[in-house]
């Protein structure tokens, strides 16, 4: 969520012993990007309102008296906070740890990044962790759900709620360690509200959502990141004027997201533009051309 | 509007907005991106009026659903105007200072009192007059179009008629209120900007301007003619009057997509030579002489789009065309070549910066600009400029710099193919939110929402015309007939019935060219139309 | 909204369910942000057709859907939520068992073993009946309980308590001849336990078991009204003033005062101001709201209007847990009849007050009880927690400034405002001001409801409740329920005050005393406590969904551990602790190993104590 930085008022604070100055309204996160502190996130997103439920971006304000979360704690004049204290150190690790035993995170990039900075070992659960573990979803062409890497970030339900898409096709469903992303009655997803606009997918930190696509070519082992390109370029069909970034491996779309970050799309588009590109490396193009 | 053709407002005032109008438009579906503004507009607070004569995804989100009557446009626009100057709630500031003609337009709008409009629109006088009252009274109102207004035989009175409402209550030339066409295709917004207009030089410079016509003399090196060109029904209507023997078409799918399909391949076919330049072998190509195999604008070529809120844009290349497609700026470099005059072999780049110095509302956008701020919104005249957000905020100083803003008379007009007896049902068209026009591009990739072509009607025209669901029939209209299975719906009212022209079915055999005289738009949306069961000793309408 | 809805059609009776709330169905009824607003009736809708039918079709929650305008998908997340609910068949009769701690200290597992055998495994539908196991049921001091449901045209709620297998057949038997209409339905005794009833120092119960707790002229003969009729004598900030000077410190278990939540909400610009008196009492171990709305409903009635004028509120909310059968009826008859008499409504008792509330229902989630999922939950969304700051003071209900109470802390608002602050504040200590009640049950002689004056300490408590049942040693005290701690026999004589339990390390929470001889097996109460936390976490956040898990399968594990292997799972525990606490988005998370740590490090069945 973008949230109105510019009432003119800062305050002072202090992040790791260092002074700093922060507008109103911003939150800790925002002050600890701007000055340089990696602060993971899992459930954040800056087009999403903060759901503030993973709670690896945790950190030490002083006078508080648990960990409050930067993604969503606003800052207040003379806020004294500790991103590396051996608590806040611990928490993240233990949530790290907490996530990895029980979903597969093998293609959650960043997590496994801050995995190996805070030392998570999930193993130390034992084999007999309860875990996530279920067969994959196939129920349409487009997407694949596979809930076995699903941290439940909230962060799909989100995209397709009231964050973006309107269209309540997933929501929460059941509670605690058996609270997981659902259609009504866990319909397949024909079945259910969505209209296939991949704002889901697009939003997915961990690959759970995926498209038919990148999974087909994943299964082959023929998805190599290292090979493809991304370009930014416009969709051609509405007059709306969204920003495509284009995946491309051996000169062939692969996969076509949007930058969170631009302006007209905030990483959304629908279904036209996110699978609409077929047609241009089809056949009859080749053999006429 | 008022000069330039563009919306005046960006998507961010949309959603910072507190009364929206999407008259004639099904965003939803057809525009769901920037629906998404909409919504936030609505979890605001903003309140949302949907026009439309079907309950469309787009009006099942409104607080007030206007369920009008096809082609009712200007009677319901001018009763609220009706309304809105018997309770005193016009900008009588705004109008003073920065319109003329208001004396014409409350005369005229006089008589169409919400209780008249009501017969004619179909919506309930009381609901007219809310809507009034919400779009004068509110800080901020947008009214945003699509071609639910412009595919009609009036399309320009429409938009006039939505004009005169903005003006009225001085909702223009402010941020958060004003007149966005929502542009139905990714660059049509971007072809006007380029002239592509047959009145028009680049940059929205009137081709009567001799000030303007010299200066691309000049840098073409060539005489541009003074007097306009042609539409394409005007060609069309040409070629059918034998004075247009060749046409060139790029990217164009007129023997899909044009109304009155039985009338448009006859006279595609009747041509000496049509050459089409098009991303695939289209219907139309399949009819031409010689097609000229071209690279995909969006990802395989160079160069910019503008999009509904006058922002230009970058495309650019991600992959290489197939085979020997080739990009749009060398083919037409190569013909002109072959022609006799030589253009080099320009790049986009070089192009663009061409029309920068030809064209003052694009000078400011250099490609590095474009690249940096994600493109930029005209006018932009240099590179210090930001690009305007909206339009017409001369028209709030005083004394108003510039001409003053015309009201403009317009009166209602029933649709031209009339319901009768014989034709009892008013088709109108659109598009569904996963297929895109003719279906050339979309029909490459599998929805699962996909159902094809149908004709949908309500349940009780369904039982009316002893139609079940799924069954197939022949809708036939006063210029042809295609078959396609019906599919109750009920989105649609009691004589209403919907249809797309994405599929093969040919839907545009039924449809009417009856084109309004100023933008040679076709009336697609209203068409009169029978249905024929297909089977022998049907109980209803036979042959 | 252009929603997507199950086509599966709702059958008549549920449809007819929905429509006795709802109304009747209207083709084009309300559009746009109308009919996006009433969500809010989601919950008492899917309790509506489950009254009726036991359980939640497709039919019936598509149904529901289309009638409020939410999405299915949401819909079902909420129903799924609650364990009342649900979306399997059940028949129209269920019996939930109780097997939570002060339970299994009356022996909870041999009854379950009886009815397992009688009517076989748990959800298995006998004869249009069905057995569950049930966490804390708030029946503790007539434990085992149960709960009986039954569905149909005339639903029902009732308590089994104490249950035994024949208490528990008969009233099946009963449902079923009532549902056939052959006789006039389950009448089941529910005694309440006040072994202090009628003694004179008592105030907060002091009205209790003297007559018909319906009667609204007894309760106004006995100077009910009196409080609110001298609130409007002293106005708004008076009012405020006194509850500020009496430093009530509110009862549900967070111990904030609430003076200061009055006050800050009454200086709130934005309005509407709502106050919700927080019914949904489900710590393990804790009966006293139950007791107090039973009892003394006008009391919690007029508590909250008394709230309302102080912090100019019109509407209220009071949300009972959805266990309490009898308490909501009383309730619900008693604001009728309050509302008859002109004490509640459109000018209350003529001083020119508007103010009503609203009766809404929990479905079974112990989280419900935080505040801000309960705030979750009258909206008709999941009962998940928000994360505070904003705080309902200002951000509450509906995003409005909200006061939420406990019920027991309103009930103390009576005395304030009839005597003055300052007369309260002089009761009990210095840092807790008036009396308390205590949920006493498990092994003692008398378990029941008492009022202590803060300070009376933990061995006169239980000396009162006449001590170790059959004079039997002492092996521990939970305080505190499961969120709370163990108190040792060597520790009894800790004040009950927030800082004399700060000394043992426990805490007061909701005023749990649950007394285990030495025939309990606290590893096993230890593991169901792991167990209640994983069942009632909401899922929410990744400290307690997934902390919860390990925690009870950690202590799994340490039952079988020996060596070093206990000393790794203890090390894990307190780690797990530790981010649970630390990390949680509210109080359930945070106190989730509250009772495993202290067990821990005090009980000598985990090795405390075996020499440092």
């Amino acid at each position: 969520m973008s949230i109105s930085l510019d009432t003119g008022v800062r305050f002072s604070l202090e992040i790791d012993g260092v002074a700093t100055t922060a507008p109103a309204g911003a939150t800790i996160l925002d002050v600890c990007r701007a000055v340089g502190v990696d602060t993971p996130t899992l459930c954040y997103l800056e087009t999403l309102t903060p759901v503030n439920v993973c709670r690896v971006c945790v950190v030490e304000l002083e006078g508080a008296r648990t960990l409050v979360p930067a993604c969503s704690r606003v800052v207040e004049d003379g806020m004294k906070i500790r991103t590396d204290s051996e608590r806040v150190r611990a928490s993240r690790r233990m949530v790290l740890e907490f996530l990895a035993s029980s979903v597969d995170v093998s293609l959650a990039d960043d997590m496994q990044r801050q995995m190996k900075r805070y030392g998570a070992k999930p193993e130390r659960f034992g084999a007999e962790a309860r875990t996530v573990r279920q067969p994959v979803k196939v129920d349409n062409e487009l997407y694949v759900r596979d809930y076995s890497k699903c941290i439940l970030c909230y962060k799909c339900v989100e995209a397709c709620g009231s964050d973006a898409q309107n269209t309540f096709a997933i929501a929460t469903a059941g509670r605690g360690f058996d609270a997981h992303i659902s259609t009504e009655f866990n319909v397949g997803l024909p079945d259910s509200a969505c209209v296939y606009c991949g704002n889901c997918i697009g939003v997915c930190p961990t690959g759970a959502l995926m498209f038919v696509s990148e999974h087909e070519m994943r299964e082959a082992g023929t998805w190599d990141e290292a090979r493809q390109t991304k370009t930014d370029t416009i969709c051609g069909y509405c007059g709306v004027g969204c920003t495509l970034t284009v995946h491309a491996q051996d000169n062939e779309i692969v996969k076509v997201s949007s930058p969170a970050d631009h302006d007209v799309t905030h990483g959304h588009l629908c279904i036209k533009g996110r699978f609409g590109w077929k047609f241009v490396g089809v056949k009859k193009r080749r053999s006429d051309g | 509007m008022f000069g330039a053709g563009g919306g005046t407002n960006s998507y961010q005032e949309v959603e910072d907005t507190d009364c929206i109008f999407l008259w004639g438009s099904n965003a939803r579906e057809t525009h769901p991106i920037f629906f998404h503004r909409v919504l936030k507009a609505v979890r605001r607070g903003a309140k949302l009026f949907v026009v439309d004569p079907r309950k469309t995804v787009t009006a099942q989100w409104a607080d007030s659903w206007l369920a009008i009557n096809v082609g009712a446009d200007i009677a319901l626009a001018n009763a609220m105007a009706n309304e809105i100057i018997r309770l005193g709630l016009e900008h009588r500031e705004f109008i003073a200072n920065a319109t003329t003609g208001f004396e014409a337009y409350r005369a005229c709008v006089q008589s169409y009192t919400p209780e008249r409009a009501e017969s004619i629109t179909g919506i309930p006088a009381e609901t007219i007059r809310a809507a009034a009252r919400a779009f004068a009274s509110s800080e901020r109102a947008v009214i945003c179009w699509t071609l639910g207004i412009t595919e009609h035989h009036n399309a320009t009175d429409n938009v006039l008629a939505l004009i005169n409402l903005a003006l009225l209550t001085g909702h223009v030339g402010r941020y958060g209120s004003g007149l966005n066409p929502l542009r139905g295709q990714n660059n049509v917004q971007g072809g006007g900007d380029m002239g592509a207009i047959p009145d028009r030089l680049p940059g929205f410079q009137a081709l009567s301007d001799d000030a303007a016509r010299t200066k691309f003399d000049k840098a073409w090196g060539v005489t541009i003619p003074p007097e306009r060109g042609w539409r394409l029904n005007e060609m069309f209507d040409a070629a059918e009057r034998g004075e247009l023997r060749t046409l060139y078409i790029v990217g164009e799918n007129p023997a899909v997509s044009e109304a009155d399909r039985h009338r448009a391949e006859a006279i595609l076919k009747s041509l000496n030579h049509l050459v089409v330049q098009d991303i695939t072998l289209t219907r139309t190509a399949e009819m031409a002489h010689v097609v000229l195999p071209a690279s995909t604008g969006w990802c395989e070529s160079e160069g910019t789009v503008t999009n509904s809120e006058r922002r230009v844009q970058r495309v650019r290349k991600a992959v290489d065309p197939p085979g020997n497609a080739r990009d749009d700026i060398d083919i037409v470099c190569d013909v002109a070549r072959r022609l006799g005059h030589d253009l080099g072999s320009p790049t986009a780049q070089q192009l663009w910066d061409e029309l920068r110095t030809l064209s003052p509302m694009h000078a400011g956008m250099s490609y590095a600009r474009l690249e940096a701020l994600d493109g930029l919104r005209w006018p932009c005249y240099d590179e210090n400029h930001p690009g305007e957000q909206f339009l017409h905020a001369r028209l709030w100083e005083n004394p108003v710099r510039g001409p003053r803003a015309p009201f403009n008379v317009v009166e209602f007009e029933a649709p031209v193919d009339e319901i009768t007896h014989e034709f009892p049902l008013l088709l109108t068209t659109g598009r569904r939110l996963d297929s895109f026009n003719s279906g050339v591009q979309t029909g490459q990739y599998t929805s699962p929402l996909r159902r094809g072509e149908s004709l949908d009607l309500c349940p009780q025209d369904a039982l009316r015309f002893g139609v079940r669901d799924g069954e197939r029939v022949r809708v036939r209209s006063r210029r042809g007939s295609v078959e396609v299975p019906v599919r109750i719906d009920d989105t649609v009212r009691p004589g209403l019935a919907f249809m797309t022209f994405h599929f093969d079915v040919q839907t545009n055999m039924l449809t009417i060219e009856a084109n309004d005289p100023k933008s040679g738009t076709a009336e697609f949306k209203a068409t009169a139309v029978r249905i024929d069961k297909l089977e022998v000793g049907a109980a209803t309408a036979g042959e | 909204m252009d929603l997507h809805h199950l086509t599966d059609e709702p059958t008549a009776e549920e449809r007819a369910a929905v429509d006795a709330l709802l109304g009747p169905y209207l083709e084009n009824g309300v559009s746009g942000r109308e009919a996006r607003s009433q969500r809010h009736l989601l919950l008492p809708a899917l309790h509506a057709v489950a009254d009726r039918v036991g359980w939640v079709s497709r039919g019936a929650l598509g149904y529901i859907c289309r009638r409020l305008t939410v999405p299915p998908a949401d819909a079902f997340g909420v129903v799924s939520f609650y364990d009342l609910l649900s979306t399997e068949p059940l028949p129209p009769l269920t019996v939930r068992i109780c097997d939570d701690v002060a339970c299994m200290a009356a022996g909870c597992d041999a009854l379950i073993g009886d009815v397992e055998k009688r009517f076989g495994p748990e959800g298995a539908s006998n004869s249009g009946a069905a057995w569950l196991r049930s966490p804390c049921l708030g029946l503790c001091e007539q434990a085992p309980a149960a709960l009986l449901t039954s569905a149909g045209v005339k639903p029902r709620v009732a308590a089994l308590a104490p249950a035994a297998l024949a208490s528990i057949e008969a009233a099946l038997a009963n449902s079923a001849e009532a549902a056939l209409g052959n006789s006039a339905g389950i009448d089941v005794d529910e005694p309440c336990s006040l072994p202090q009833a009628g003694e004179p120092q008592l105030r907060l119960l002091r009205r209790i078991g003297r007559g018909d707790p319906l009667d609204l002229d007894a309760y106004r003969g006995a100077g009910g009204y009196g409080a609110l009729s001298r609130a409007f004598d002293l106005g708004p900030d008076g009012v405020i003033r006194e509850i500020l000077a009496s430093k009530l410190i509110g009862r549900g278990g967070a111990a904030f005062p609430t003076g200061r939540k009055w006050e800050a909400v009454a200086r709130e610009p934005e309005h509407p101001h709502y106050v919700v008196c927080n019914a949904d009492e489900s710590e393990p171990g804790t009966f006293k709201d139950r007791v107090l709305m039973e009892e003394d409903p006008f009391a919690v009635i007029e508590a909250m209007t008394i709230a309302a004028f102080a912090v100019g509120s019109e509407q209220g909310y009071i949300y009972i847990r959805g266990e309490y059968g009898r308490a909501r009826e009383r309730i619900v008859a008693a604001i009728a009849a309050a509302r008859a008499a002109g004490l509640l409504g459109a000018d209350v008792m003529k001083r020119g007050l508007r103010f009503d509330i609203e009766v809404r229902r929990g479905a079974g989630a112990y989280i419900c009880g935080e505040e801000t999922a309960l705030f979750n939950s009258i909206e008709g969304f999941r009962g998940e927690p928000r994360n505070k700051p904003p705080f309902p003071v200002r951000k509450g209900l509906f995003g409005k400034p909200t006061v939420v109470n406990n019920v027991e802390t309103l009930v103390n608002v009576l005395d304030i405002v009839t005597n003055g602050g300052a007369t309260y504040a002089a009761i009990g200590t210095p840092d807790a001001a008036g009396t308390k009640l205590f949920c006493v049950s498990g092994h003692v002689a008398q378990p029941g409801l008492y009022e202590v004056t803060f300070g009376t300490t933990l061995r006169a408590l239980l000396d009162r409740a006449g001590g170790v049942r059959g004079g039997a040693a002492l092996q521990a005290v939970l305080v505190g329920g499961a969120a709370g701690a163990f108190v040792l026999p060597d520790e009894l004589d800790a004040p009950l005050t927030f800082a004399g339990m700060r000394e043992v390390k426990a805490a007061l929470g909701s005023g749990v005393v649950i007394v285990f001889d030495q025939s309990v097996d606290l590893a096993a109460i230890v593991r169901r406590i792991a167990r209640f936390f994983r069942h009632e976490s909401c899922g929410q956040c990744v400290p307690c969904r997934i902390g919860t898990v390990r925690q009870e399968e950690s202590l799994d594990r340490l039952a079988l551990a020996h060596g070093a292997g206990v000393d790794d799972e203890m090390r894990l525990l307190h780690e797990i602790g530790q981010v649970m606490r630390d990390a949680s988005i509210c109080g359930l998370g945070q106190t989730a190993s509250s009772a495993v740590e202290s067990a821990l490090a005090k009980l000598p069945v985990f090795g405390a104590g075996r020499s440092a």
